[in-house]
């Protein structure tokens, strides 16, 4: 039990300087580039752009600048959207999060349940047809690029057989194409680890003595074997968030959703530096505590795991 | 018999004991082959036969090599290239001709098909899809080299000298490992390229590396600023448990040289992880440069990519839906390819590891 709590202090800790690293270096990325926010809108004159650059602190040295920033990171603060109107990067990431963290829900639970369901299946008939069938199924959902997914599912359902919306959120039929292509990758991925482990577990002299016992097949295979199977798929739920948060992306420009992930694209081509700032180091830290309470979780589900 | 028995035993016990087998002394007879020949086979010819005996790898393989064939033969000497304009000729679809093209064909010319049409801009798609399977080869490959020298040298360093310096220098690989990449390189593309545009403009150097651009030029700094980590943890892994080795415990002894060490006793047993890890290494460049150019901070137009390529014909889905088909199943089959080619290599250079499957 101590250990563990120094474990988590000194994980904790370590969150703690990733994110103030990515802080850092995304801060002075960010003012490399030369010319500043101002410089795409060309007709402005040099009174506008020495106003502007007044107004947003961006004539102060760069250290004072970051002190500042970092400052005002502290207190939760991301600063104001240059290109939105002076709108506060703390509201758009809020509003915006909030449609994103929906679709990303309902992928997780999506990839993880059907990615287990077939995980089990192949292993239990193993060899067999459909074990095969979900191995070529898994290895091609690990190949595929999810912008090749996305495409191929809105030609499909919606260009060709015209029977599912392709734009926006508006109704739950909407969500159905995005949700798919976000939960291809780590539906195959389960699907294939799990594969891996149930095998391991059924191979354990415990669920011979299940079985021996007389217990039903189903109690065999989900009490004593997928229980001790399941672990190591907690550990890919930190990458697994990482994945769906970049792979929004890209899902969200495809299917013209107003969530985070398109906001950052947009941010990006339109150089709206504070917005890019405050959405990468808000996304870095969802992602790093993921892995930091994945990796708890990890510890205390599993005591036989050493902590080290 | 008993006897007979416990001379057997002994004979397992103590494989040096003075006590004969006299089995071994039984008369020939005249069917025994007396001398059995084992064909004396390298290290190499023994991968090599049984890499061809994974026959899914080795299509895999077939198809890598006729894509490489494909994407840097044919644009040498195909009609159009892939930043010419055809005026006119718009949007065409495969295999049709603009009116100009059919006049100059009815005057007896020879023009050539464009085998999967033209963009909007009239340029030809099928030799815009072999430059992006080009850049993505190029990209997957140069990108992997650079991940596997730093990461080797790195991990191997690590792991080698141990002690304190492996501390420090693994607690950094812990520190990038845990930085979410993807945002850092979209990051750091969209930082680098105003900065990398001035170089081109500028240097002398640069200029002659035109073909690269700042869009890849950017994408293979990020793989030499992140990439490495994942690399550099295996190599070390295995320098570590390589170390504690009886031969190199004994090569120690026999006063070998750190040198002579690394290259005659540790490298060997390497090349065929760092070989494993650097083919799987590939389609995840391939993939991080796709998902770039797809977002818009890949390679610079009017240079093609297979992503960029899919995400200019997202814009006319409804009328060319064709348009998309060719960058992505390229995209897929290649990555697929060195997927499943890389999973070969790793089955024959660690046949252990499918008894663990």
């Amino acid at each position: 039990m101590r250990s563990l709590i120094k474990h988590i202090v000194k994980r904790f800790a370590y969150s703690l300087f990733t994110i103030f690293l990515i802080a850092t270096i995304t801060f002075f990325l960010m003012n490399l580039v030369p010319g500043g926010p101002f410089l795409s809108e060309k007709n402005l004159s040099p009174q506008i752009t020495e106003v502007m650059n007044d107004k947003y602190g961006l004539n102060e040295p760069v250290i004072i600048q970051y002190k500042n920033y970092m400052i005002k990171l502290a207190q939760g603060d991301l600063g104001v959207s240059i290109i939105n109107k002076g709108r506060d990067i703390n509201d758009i990431i809020y509003e915006k999060f909030l449609i994103s963290a929906k679709v990303g829900f309902i992928t997780i639970v999506l990839a993880i349940t059907i990615g287990i369901a077939m995980g089990v299946v192949a292993a239990i008939s193993k060899g067999k047809l459909v074990d095969r069938l979900l191995t070529i199924f898994s290895t091609l959902g690990m190949a595929v690029p999810n912008f090749v997914i996305a495409t191929a599912l809105l030609i499909i359902f919606g260009v060709k057989l015209r029977i599912l919306p392709t734009y926006g959120l508006s109704s739950s039929a909407h969500f159905i194409l995005p949700v798919l292509t976000l939960a291809f990758y780590p539906m195959a991925y389960i699907a294939r680890l799990l594969r891996t482990t149930m095998l391991d577990v059924l191979d354990q002299d415990y669920i011979r003595t299940a079985r021996s016992k007389g217990l039903s097949e189903f109690q065999v295979l989900v009490k004593h074997g997928l229980r001790n199977a399941i672990t190591p798929i907690i550990t890919y739920l930190g990458p697994m968030i990482a994945y769906i948060l970049t792979g929004s992306f890209v899902v969200e420009k495809i299917f013209s959703i107003p969530g985070l992930g398109g906001e950052f694209i947009g941010s990006i081509n339109g150089r709206d530096y504070p917005m890019i700032m405050g959405t990468t180091i808000f996304l870095a830290t969802i992602m790093v505590s993921m892995n930091f309470i994945v990796d708890i979780l990890y510890k205390v589900i599993d005591p036989r795991i050493e902590l080290n | 018999m008993e006897l007979q028995q416990d001379q057997e035993k002994l004979m397992h016990k103590n494989p040096f004991s003075f006590q004969l087998n006299s089995d071994d002394f039984l008369p020939a007879k005249s069917n025994e082959d007396l001398v059995r020949e084992y064909k004396k086979t390298s290290y190499w010819n023994e991968i090599f036969h049984s890499f061809l005996k994974k026959k899914v790898a080795l299509i895999a393989f077939v198809v890598i090599v006729f894509v490489f064939f494909l994407a840097f033969t044919i644009p040498l000497f195909y009609e159009y290239s892939y930043d010419q304009q055809i005026r006119g000729s718009e949007n065409l679809r495969p295999f049709e001709y603009s009116e100009q093209e059919l006049n100059l064909k009815s005057q007896g010319e020879t023009v050539v098909p464009h085998l999967l049409g033209t963009d909007t801009l009239g340029r030809d798609v099928f030799i815009r899809v072999l430059m992006g399977t080009r850049i993505s080869l190029i990209v997957g490959i140069v990108a992997s080299i650079i991940v596997l020298v730093i990461g080797a040298i790195y991990g191997s360093i690590a792991g080698f000298f141990g002690g304190k310096l492996d501390l420090i220098m693994m607690r950094i690989v812990d520190v990038i490992y845990t930085v979410p990449d993807i945002l850092i390189i979209i990051l750091l593309s969209v930082s680098l390229r105003e900065p990398l545009n001035v170089l081109y403009e500028k240097n002398l150097f640069f200029s002659q590396l035109e073909v690269l651009g700042p869009g890849l030029t950017s994408i293979f700094i990020t793989f030499s600023l992140l990439y490495w980590v994942g690399m550099a943890r295996i190599i070390r892994a295995q320098v570590v448990m390589l170390k504690e080795q009886e031969y190199i415990i004994a090569a120690k002894a026999l006063g070998a040289s750190n040198t002579r060490i690394i290259t005659k006793h540790l490298l060997p047993n390497l090349i065929g992880t760092i070989i494993v890890t650097t083919t799987l290494q590939i389609p995840t460049a391939i993939f991080t440069e796709s998902f770039l150019s797809f977002i818009g901070l890949g390679v610079a137009a009017p240079m093609p990519s297979l992503g960029s390529l899919a995400a200019d014909a997202m814009g006319g889905i409804n009328s060319y839906t064709y348009r998309l088909i060719a960058p992505t199943v390229a995209i897929s089959v290649i990555i697929l390819s060195f997927n499943l080619f890389g999973d070969g290599l790793q089955e024959v250079f660690d046949p252990k590891l499918k008894e663990k499957r």
